[in-house]
């Protein structure tokens, strides 16, 4: 039910993030989801991938700071209102987002977007109970791919 | 030209060395006394004070260096019970382990008194208004100049450091005369007045008393016009007294030793063997007449050399040319000394944090910037951008306090800071040469 990320620590310096991606392309990783946070001297790069080990190892070897962790990855409508819709059912329950990244794809109608909260095993259980549709494994895979 | 005291500094140097050498027993008779080091090493190197018999016989006496004085922190080099010290300094070291000096009444009338003869040399009279924009604190600068400008008749301005556009007010309203600080900071001055639209016709500035960094001639010029004074260097060290060992005159063709107080010699930094006269080599120290912190060659790690030649103004003592350099690593920040090692283990007691680091300085306008980068590593990086920036802040907040002087901390990545066939490079100085 959850899905896990990579963030890599990213110094703000001219191909720094270039060079995440080149590592990503010699390994033969395919990027399913990605996202950019930014400060003032330093970025927190994050990707969700299939093989998270081999991505993380192949970043390791080649000097970059990284953490897996879990994201949850959220079924939304693709219309007006979709978003808000379970951005209520946060609301209700005090789920407290961290942040999020949205894709968008053509086949479903709908979007996926990931969600990191504080608290991820407490938001999958409030989550499923409210019938807000999670996506994981294969079939995350099948919609984003 | 005035001269404070005609009768130690324009001294016949025969005379001179005899007064030093009686001085220097003295001293070496009450270190050995009271001092368990001192006594230990002059044993260990089979010299009693009582086989020193000329002045060239100090060059038998061992060494005393910035370690001996941490190891020895806060009071074990001390030669008087506690009772009678008046006062006590202190400079930066490595973390929890300053240098600390201590005085007697008679070491600060003796500091008042070496330093007012550097004040008169640069110019300074009863009439002026001197202006010291050093911090006051247990650094030696503020009030090492405060005294000795009191003592000539100076009326005295303790402003303290920052708050620039502040400082250029009290020169406004109380007509400051003499500017005391690091050059550095004059030049700032001296900019922030520029950026307030004060020219400096509607001050009354004339002289500027700049030490505890070391400046080029250009900068020199650059004051000079900016501020419109005459400006002269002065040097001392918290280790020795505090600013009060050497100053321009008003040739300013060296700085004139106070030599009936601090006996000097140059030595070669790697044999530390003596050097003659003209050499360039590092500076050594003997005090010849403190009484609670007698310090006896003390190596000063800074680069000069001497000449003993009369100076136009009429003073006999020994002229040392402006510090051009160290023998070790020590930075001047902002006049204040910085060693890497002290970087180093504040990293080293926060959690988490490796002692990957790389010191960057650069010149903002005419202040000192520094910025400390430090490697992230797997035990310290979070998903959350805030956990990074609390990391950030805990190592800036820790390294201004164990420094005394601000510091901005940047993040990078692991290997990201140079290394040097094995070895890193700590510090990469893009300030302009002196």
């Amino acid at each position: 039910m959850k899905t896990k990320q990579i963030s890599v620590f990213i110094e703000n310096r001219v191909g720094r993030l270039a060079s995440v991606a080149r590592v990503l392309k010699e390994e033969g990783i395919d990027i399913r989801a990605i996202s950019m946070a930014d400060a003032p001297d330093f970025g927190i790069f994050r990707i969700v991938v299939e093989d998270t080990e081999r991505a993380r190892a192949a970043l390791k070897r080649n000097g970059f700071v990284t953490e897996v962790n879990h994201v949850i990855a959220v079924e939304v409508e693709d219309r007006p209102g979709g978003l808000s819709d379970v951005l209520e059912v946060f609301a209700e329950h005090g789920l407290n987002v961290e942040y999020m990244y949205a894709f968008l794809t053509e086949r479903s109608g709908r979007a996926i977007i990931f969600f990191r909260f504080e608290d991820t095993d407490r938001a999958v259980e409030v989550l499923q109970a409210a019938g807000v549709p999670l996506v994981w494994g294969e079939r995350l895979w099948g919609s984003v791919r | 030209m005035t001269i404070w005291n005609p009768t130690r500094e324009c001294m016949p140097r025969d005379d001179l060395r005899a007064l030093q050498l009686e001085r220097l027993r003295a001293t070496l008779e009450r270190v050995y006394q009271r001092v368990p080091l001192y006594r230990r090493r002059f044993q260990e190197a089979g010299v009693p004070p009582s086989s020193i018999g000329s002045l060239e016989d100090v060059r038998r006496l061992p060494f005393l260096t910035k370690q001996d004085m941490r190891d020895h922190f806060p009071y074990g080099l001390f030669a008087v019970p506690m009772r009678d010290v008046v006062r006590v300094h202190a400079s930066s070291g490595t973390t929890g382990r300053p240098t600390a000096v201590g005085y007697t009444r008679n070491d600060l009338e003796l500091w008042a008194e070496a330093m007012a003869r550097l004040v008169v040399a640069a110019g300074v009279t009863a009439e002026d208004v001197a202006h010291v924009a050093f911090g006051y604190g247990l650094f030696t600068g503020a009030f090492g100049l405060h005294y000795a400008l009191e003592r000539v008749g100076a009326t005295v301005l303790p402003v303290s450091g920052g708050n620039t556009r502040r400082q250029v007010e009290i020169m406004q309203y109380f007509g400051s005369t003499a500017l005391v600080c690091t050059p550095s900071y004059a030049l700032h001055i001296a900019e922030v007045m520029e950026e307030m639209g004060v020219p400096r016709e509607s001050l009354r500035l004339r002289l500027g008393l700049f030490g505890a960094e070391p400046w080029s001639e250009g900068m020199r010029r650059e004051i000079e016009a900016r501020l419109g004074i005459f400006a002269t260097d002065n040097y001392g060290l918290s280790e020795l007294i505090g600013p009060g060992i050497s100053g321009e005159c008003r040739e300013r063709c060296g700085l004139h030793i106070n030599e009936d107080l601090f006996l000097p010699e140059i030595v070669d930094p790697e044999t530390l063997e003596p050097l003659p006269e003209g050499c360039l080599g590092e500076l050594v120290l003997t005090s010849l007449g403190k009484e609670a912190f007698p310090v006896v060659r003390y190596r000063t790690r800074d680069i000069t050399r001497l000449t003993y030649e009369p100076c136009a103004c009429g003073r006999t003592t020994a002229r040392m040319e402006r510090v051009t350099g160290r023998t070790d690593d020590m930075l001047i920040v902002r006049g204040v000394n910085v060693f890497p090692s002290q970087i180093e283990s504040v990293l080293l007691e926060i959690e988490g944090t490796e002692p990957h680091y790389q010191i960057v300085l650069t010149r903002d306008g005419s202040l000192d910037d520094m910025e400390v980068q430090v490697e992230v590593s797997e035990r310290v990086f979070a998903d959350e951008a805030r956990k990074l920036y609390a990391l950030r802040e805990h190592i800036a907040h820790r390294l201004s306090t164990v420094l005394g002087i601000s510091v901005r901390v940047k993040l990078v990545e692991p290997r990201a800071i140079q290394r040097s066939e094995g070895k890193a490079k700590r510090v990469i100085d893009n300030r302009p040469k002196v």
